[in-house]
């Protein structure tokens, strides 16, 4: 197994509040681990410290450590050379006020690229791969903000997909999607794990079961469990994780 | 239930009652410079220099010194204040050296505009040497007017949704492009908000440019900014009390150019602003 990134007794405290406690875990190249585990069990906390964006929290404490591909990203890396490797899909998709285009090219732009024929195909390329280049080829320069929610929300993979990221987070991407905006989705979730390492933070114990080639269960900031998706679902070792996939809690 | 409905109709009579009484007088006022300063208007009130003591004439001066003051001190006081509220909503952490900055803008705000005027003429006028002009009255009305574009400016950074934050950060952008090209855009309409309510008060105080740079009377237009100007408001204050025998309709007239340009100004920013909203 390729290992992509490396999380070593990660602890995180917001102010007072334990977010995730003492948590190792690895992740694969080109896998697409799946996190599940019921509200305040510290699942986006983690998907946030892996492209720092709890940077940002007043009040956040850390200890333990973070490597992709052998660097530590909180002490060898630049935040901003991070977060371009490391691509983030938000729960809700929320595209800037501004066109298509330009939402696809804000990444690449902020990282210095002007050449016009490189933003054009960069633009086509990604969309493309975000299942969403039929639907807007035509249309590009409109407004973002006259998108479905389930387009946005291609969109915004589009978005992330334009800076060639290596790993991309999906935080609940599909929370506030109808069933065939999310199927579509999963459709370009599953096409990107070729090669992408995907982490998905899910509510939806069923998609995890569906995309996932892993799945980790997170309880209370803890790591309870984490193995392939299909064992996890069949016969999971810790009565929590069954408890939680039969629907007994969370 | 009827009872319900009875109450209902009290509220919004209340209300409504409370919003004609704001609106009545402004109205008031509005009808009474128009009707008493309407027939002083004439391309020659506008356009000339004043003659016999100011009984007769134009205010032409008047009305280029009241320009070129809200131009400069606006061009000062916008780019400072709008810098200084990026730092304090976007940089700063909250701590007390940040409380107190913001509590020194409040009361800023809070000190009246007679005191603004004094400061002027003791820093500008005479501790920096830039005499009575221009220059001074400029930055003793920016000075006056600043608490206001920060208030505004910060207001307006904070309505930018954190998300957008969020989003541009996660594309890889800096802290400073993020701000540029993510909250900024989006904040501009509000900023200019800002920057019309301080066109207002700049035009409309006397206070502040009675000591640094108002004339009673200058026979000839400013050419730098080191000249004193003659502006609408002193010029106003100056022909009701100083000057005996000045048709009443001049003063009126004085008052409704005042008024009028404010609104010239205030529409232009209104204009630009909506533009900006409609990019979004």
């Amino acid at each position: 197994m390729n290992l992509k990134i490396a999380v070593r007794e990660l602890t995180i405290h917001f102010g007072t509040c334990r977010a995730l406690d003492n948590l190792s875990l690895d992740i694969h190249k080109n896998e697409l681990l799946s996190i599940i585990g019921p509200a305040n069990s510290g699942k986006t906390s983690f998907l946030r410290a892996l492209n720092r964006l709890n940077d940002f929290e007043l009040e956040m404490r850390m200890s333990g450590s973070i490597l992709l591909d052998g660097k530590n990203i909180n002490q060898d890396m630049e935040a901003e050379d991070l977060r371009k490797k490391v691509g983030m899909i938000f729960a809700l998709p929320i595209p800037l006020p501004l066109s298509i285009y330009d939402n696809v090219i804000y990444g690449p732009k902020m990282a210095g690229v002007r050449d016009k024929k490189v933003l054009d195909d960069l633009v086509e390329e990604s969309l493309k791969s975000a299942y969403l280049w039929d639907e807007v080829k035509d249309r590009l320069r409109s407004s973002a903000l006259n998108l479905s929610g389930g387009q946005q929300q291609r969109l915004c993979i589009a978005r992330t997909l334009a800076l060639k990221p290596d790993v991309i987070l999906y935080d609940e991407p599909c929370s506030g999607l109808d069933p065939i905006s999310t199927a579509k989705v999963e459709e370009s979730m599953t096409e990107l794990k070729k090669d992408h390492t995907i982490v998905l933070v899910t509510n939806n114990t069923k998609q995890a079961a569906r995309v996932g080639t892993r799945t980790a269960f997170f309880l209370m900031g803890e790591l309870i469990e984490i193995d392939s998706t299909d064992k996890i679902f069949t016969a999971p070792s810790d009565p929590r994780t069954n408890d939680y996939i039969i629907g007994r809690f969370g | 239930m009827k009872n319900e409905t009875a109450k209902q109709k009290i509220g919004f009579g209340v209300l409504f009652v409370a919003t004609l009484a704001v609106v009545i007088p402004v109205l008031m006022i509005v009808c009474l410079i128009i009707s008493k300063g309407w027939s002083a208007l004439s391309l020659e009130f506008l356009f000339t220099m004043p003659r016999d003591g100011m009984r007769a004439g134009g205010i032409f001066p008047a009305i280029i010194g009241t320009f070129y003051l809200v131009l400069t001190s606006i061009a000062f006081s916008l780019p400072i204040g709008v810098l200084a509220a990026i730092y304090l909503s976007e940089y700063a952490q909250d701590n007390l050296l940040t409380r107190t900055i913001n509590l020194a803008i409040i009361n800023l705000a809070g000190v009246s505009s007679v005191v603004f005027g004094l400061f002027g003429l003791s820093l500008f006028v005479i501790f920096l040497k830039f005499g009575v002009s221009i220059i001074s009255g400029a930055l003793t009305l920016g000075i006056m007017t600043l608490p206001v574009i920060i208030t505004t400016t910060r207001e307006a950074l904070r309505a930018v949704p954190k998300s957008y934050r969020e989003v541009s950060h996660s594309l890889g952008a800096s802290r400073w492009q993020t701000i540029r090209h993510s909250v900024l855009p989006f904040a501009t309409p509000g900023i200019l908000t800002g920057a019309i309510l301080s066109i207002g008060r700049v035009a409309g105080e006397t206070a502040p440019i009675l000591f640094t740079v108002a004339a009673f009377y200058l026979p000839k237009l400013p050419h730098s900014l080191g000249d004193q100007v003659m502006a609408l408001p002193y010029h106003l204050y100056v022909t009701t009390t100083q000057i005996p025998g000045i048709p009443e309709n001049y003063r009126y007239g004085t008052a409704l150019v005042l008024v009028g340009l404010v609104l010239v100004m205030n529409i232009s920013a209104v204009v630009i602003r909506s533009k900006y909203r409609k990019k979004k």
